[in-house]
């Protein structure tokens, strides 16, 4: 009986809250983003602010979304989810994983605002954690990679020695040497996420070096600029699609698409269905796209490719599948065995053929 | 026609009107180039300057918030501005600031998870010592082969940053941390956090250092024989060494209190508002308070009043943007514009504008 009591009320008082919220259609959901870069990077903020524009196509006036850009990864951030949350904002995206503190933090203040934590790991009772496996489109750059490189040198921009941009040197090195025995992967880090002076500079430092494919895991299109001043040079579009290269040097892309997922949590709260959940989502879900594959890529490559976007998207392939050791020799997978995502997701180390140290 | 006259003394009056004749003009170039990117310019300006104190929604939570971003700012402007009147131009606070946080944060995690109360007191003694052992290099260089302290301080400010990436995926790293880069949180290790001193204030000692070091320097500089020789060797550097002024003490001595106050700022910053060592902790603080010193005419009092405009036009900026919508680097401008109307006003501070007898014919002729 009291049981049954205590639900009538829940539902009485869910009932009271939603039609307070929205019965009368003038109060909107506010939605926040804090994003880390600026919106014109033209790579991941953009695509993060492409995907609100989304949520604001997608519900129209029942929706309202505010973003910051440029916010620092620290104190900074704790302040401008405060006053997010203090704005009335009801489900704040905090879009870098140096939010994570920041967003633990500021959830604990404010039990009844959603948070959602982009490539993160601590959740609570309303944060959320997403991320995409980025590593698949990895795996399909560096099968063109290894293809079409005529000296045998890639060059890899990374930004942090994050597990994140580990399992994408991994995976990219991985599948461009089952294709080509004789890569060698350059990698630069540049410790920063967004610096086009800096990007530039790598780029053209490993261009010096001899690498005729730029990989980046770096925001902006300045290393497609600087692959686009020289011949022969190829690249990929990183977190965006990057067209305006497609005449260039640009061969493909890794898209985060994030709308999807926007849409729907923005839909759970207004349903008031949201509950913790910890996504990481790839190919299949659309989450993680392949930018066209241009003509510059024969087609013969580029049907190996698309055969392997193909069986990821079904789950019949995964990029880390075995036998594949570690630098020092020692085996990590069997033969046919397939990578855990735990151990995914905190890759701290280089697989077997890679040269040079994590940084430390 | 008019001319420019250089006054025979700085003008009084002046002085303390440019500030404020700064902050009308930037409020009125601001406001017409918020109009221009289509937003409006009074609602904006509001929003940066009245709402981080007045609007109810926020300003319980902005007002103390204003102590917190201000506190490094005034910290690390006192220390420069003692060197600035010396004529001693440590231009490296951001490094000092750096390695005062990886100092401080260092003792907490080789303490941890031991909790007791000299942890706190040892933190901040290594804060300062390892801002000041930072800024003695360019006070050594300085006075053993007369090298040029703004050059060797701002290049270790580089050097600073490498190693605080460095220490960010490798000693401090957090060894539950799944393998991110960066150190435990020190908000979570109750001897080592830097927490607010009364329940929902923000305030943390962190600002009670600001307001103190405040204090002493008005003290140092005003009521103290060495504030007056630093005061000497930088206005008069010969009449300082007649005087019995030794310049290389004063050159360690303002590099030196500099660095000890920049070194504890980046201490009580990482053990209370950042939480932890990572390779993005440094936002710059010790370049802004070149900017806090300067608006502050050098003066202690003027640099707290400084620090808490430039804090204003942070946290204001940060509502601007997502109440209003405007662009991070519309921000950027504004703030910029205050300091390029207040360097403007200096002007008026040290000449007058005479108007000049108009020419004769006689003498055109």
């Amino acid at each position: 009986m009291i049981l049954r009591r205590t639900l009538l009320a829940a539902a009485a008082t869910a009932l009271a809250l939603t039609s307070g919220a929205f019965a009368d259609g003038h109060e909107k959901l506010k939605v926040g983003f804090v994003y880390v870069g600026s919106i014109g990077d033209g790579g991941w903020t953009y695509e993060h602010n492409q995907s609100r524009l989304a949520v604001d196509e997608a519900f129209g006036d029942k929706v309202e979304t505010i973003y910051q850009e440029s916010v620092p990864e620290g104190a900074d951030a704790e302040r401008v989810m405060t006053q997010m949350a203090l704005s009335g904002a009801k489900l704040i995206f905090t879009t870098s994983f140096g939010y994570m503190d920041p967003t633990i933090n500021v959830a604990a203040k404010f039990p009844d605002v959603k948070f959602e934590h982009a490539t993160g790991y601590k959740t609570a009772d309303n944060v959320s954690t997403y991320s995409a496996r980025f590593y698949e489109g990895r795996a399909v750059q560096g099968h063109i990679a290894g293809k079409m490189t005529k000296t045998n040198k890639i060059g890899y921009i990374a930004s942090f020695p994050i597990p994140e941009v580990i399992r994408g040197i991994n995976s990219a090195y991985l599948h461009a040497k089952r294709v080509n025995p004789d890569v060698e992967f350059n990698i630069i880090w540049a410790f920063t996420w967004e610096d086009p002076a800096k990007e530039a500079d790598a780029a053209k430092t490993l261009i010096e070096q001899g690498a005729d494919v730029i990989l980046q895991h770096t925001d902006t299109t300045a290393p497609l600029t600087v692959a686009a001043e020289n011949e022969g040079v190829i690249g990929f579009g990183q977190a965006s699609d990057m067209a305006q290269f497609k005449d260039g040097p640009r061969v493909s892309s890794i898209i985060d698409n994030w709308a999807p997922y926007y849409i729907d949590r923005v839909k759970a709260v207004m349903d008031g269905t949201w509950e913790t959940v910890q996504t990481w989502d790839g190919i299949d879900t659309g989450m993680v796209e392949i930018g066209e594959i241009t003509d510059r890529v024969p087609a013969d490559i580029k049907a190996e490719a698309e055969a392997m976007i193909e069986a990821m998207r079904t789950g019949a392939y995964h990029p880390f599948t075995g036998p594949i050791n570690k630098q020092d020799g020692t085996p990590w997978l069997a033969d046919g065995e397939v990578a855990d995502d735990g151990t995914l997701a905190g890759m701290s180390f280089y697989i077997e053929g890679l040269t040079g140290d994590i940084p430390q | 026609m008019y001319k420019l006259e250089k006054r025979p003394n700085p003008s009084n009056l002046w002085a303390y009107l440019t500030p404020f004749l700064a902050l009308i003009a930037t409020m009125i170039a601001g406001g017409i180039m918020f109009w221009m990117l289509g937003k409006p310019p009074v609602d904006a300006i509001r929003t940066i300057f009245w709402d981080p104190l007045f609007n109810e929604q926020f300003a319980a939570y902005s007002r103390p918030q204003l102590l917190v971003k201000a506190a490094p700012l005034i910290l690390i402007a006192i220390g420069l501005s003692i060197g600035f009147k010396a004529g001693v131009w440590n231009i490296g606070a951001e490094g000092q600031y750096v390695i005062g946080a990886l100092c401080g944060a260092a003792v907490a995690l080789a303490a941890y998870p031991l909790e007791a109360w000299w942890i706190f007191p040892a933190m901040v003694t290594a804060g300062a010592v390892g801002g000041f052992i930072w800024a003695m290099i360019p006070a050594i260089l300085k006075i053993k082969l007369g090298t040029n302290e703004i050059l060797v301080s701002l290049m270790l400010v580089y050097v600073a940053l490498e190693l605080l990436s460095s220490m960010s995926v490798g000693v401090l790293r957090n060894p539950d941390g799944n393998g991110f880069p960066g150190s435990r949180n020190l908000q979570q290790y109750a001897s080592a956090h830097n927490a607010e001193i009364w329940q929902g204030s923000s305030v943390h000692w962190g600002v009670v250092a600001a307001f103190s070091a405040v204090v002493l320097a008005y003290v140092l500089m005003s009521k103290h024989r060495l504030g007056f020789q630093i005061k000497l060797a930088g206005a008069a550097p010969k009449a300082a060494r007649f005087a019995g002024v030794n310049p290389h003490v004063i050159t360690a001595v303002c590099l030196g209190i500099s660095g000890a106050l920049a070194g504890m700022a980046g201490m009580f910053e990482v053990a209370g508002p950042a939480g932890q060592v990572s390779i993005d902790f440094a936002s710059g603080y010790g370049f802004t308070a070149i900017i806090v010193a300067f608006l502050g005419r050098l003066n202690p009092w003027g640099i707290l009043a400084a620090g808490l405009l430039m804090s204003l036009t942070y946290i204001g900026g940060e509502l601007a943007q997502f109440i209003i919508g405007l662009p991070a680097s519309a921000i950027s401008a504004f703030q910029g514009m205050l300091l390029f109307f207040l360097l403007a006003g200096e002007l008026l501070v040290n000449y007058r504008i005479r108007r000049a007898a108009p020419r004769t014919v006689k003498e055109a002729v």
